[in-house]
């Protein structure tokens, strides 16, 4: 099994947990988290093709992905503050009514 | 025999384990600290795959700055508590089921990247250095770029309008 093989099964391993975790966990923080490990799998996965491949490519595009996550993650904090000030709570079954 | 394969197969362990602690954990503190685990593990397979830029800008954008910004917010709200993972009211079902689609979604992966399409010779990167990532940033993906920080100073301006007091 060469190293790209492996990291690419390292990867898939890596996005279902993430999954479950968006899907298993109620706090929205655990939630911002799974996506963030989702992403990085993605990531470990571009890196390993560009590796086989021989591109470059791969690795410009895991520098996008990283910047995308951090704007992501500012904005979406700064949304999970914002709804804890008002419901006082980070779990997203409290979140469930449409009206504010 | 890939001399890579023995530290991979130890990375791949623990960075394995440290999703498992993010997916089971009861303390936001520890999830987060599970997750810089995993991502400094990450940097260090990049390495292993032959990208110090990426290996780099992973420690210091993802295992720095985002994760700081994730144990603020956690410490701000005082949120660490979590309460054990229950069905939502009324869908007793919900646990099962996403165990399953998650169980669905790994089989689906497999199939497409391992009986899909197999893998081919593996051949060397020719240049990865820091230096032939930044010529292909600023030259065939200078555009990409610039809509990136665009993105990041919009994104910067929603986070700012978004949490001011009122």
């Amino acid at each position: 099994m060469d190293s790209t093989t492996f990291v690419a099964f390292l990867s898939s391993i890596l996005f279902t947990i993430g999954a479950l975790g968006v899907l298993l966990r109620r706090s929205a923080l655990l939630i911002f988290m799974s996506v963030e490990l989702m992403l990085n799998a993605a990531n470990l996965a571009f890196v390993a093709f560009a590796h086989r491949w021989a591109q470059l490519d791969g690795q410009i595009f895991v520098f996008f992905v990283m910047a995308v996550a951090a704007a992501e993650v500012a904005v979406g904090l700064a949304l999970i503050v914002t709804i804890f000030r008002t419901k006082r709570s980070t779990n997203v079954d409290d979140l469930a009514a449409l009206k504010g | 025999m890939n001399p890579d394969l023995p530290v991979l197969i130890v990375l791949g362990a623990v960075s394995v384990a440290s999703a498992l602690g993010l997916l089971l954990s009861r303390n936001a503190i520890y999830a987060a600290l599970f997750l810089v685990l995993n991502f400094g593990v990450g940097a260090v397979i990049y390495l292993v795959l032959n990208a110090p830029f990426i290996a780099v800008v992973q420690v210091s954008v993802y295992a720095g700055a985002i994760m700081v910004l994730f144990l603020f917010v956690i410490m701000l709200l005082g949120a660490e508590r979590l309460s054990p993972g229950e069905n939502p009211p009324g869908m007793s079902f919900q646990r099962p089921l996403a165990i399953a689609l998650g169980g669905v979604l790994l089989g689906l992966a497999l199939y497409v990247l391992f009986v899909r399409q197999p893998p081919t010779t593996a051949t060397a990167l020719a240049d990865s250095s820091p230096m032939a990532v930044g010529l292909s940033l600023f030259g065939p993906y200078l555009f990409p770029f610039e809509v990136v920080s665009i993105l990041l100073l919009v994104a910067m301006v929603g986070a700012v309008v978004l949490t001011r007091n009122r």
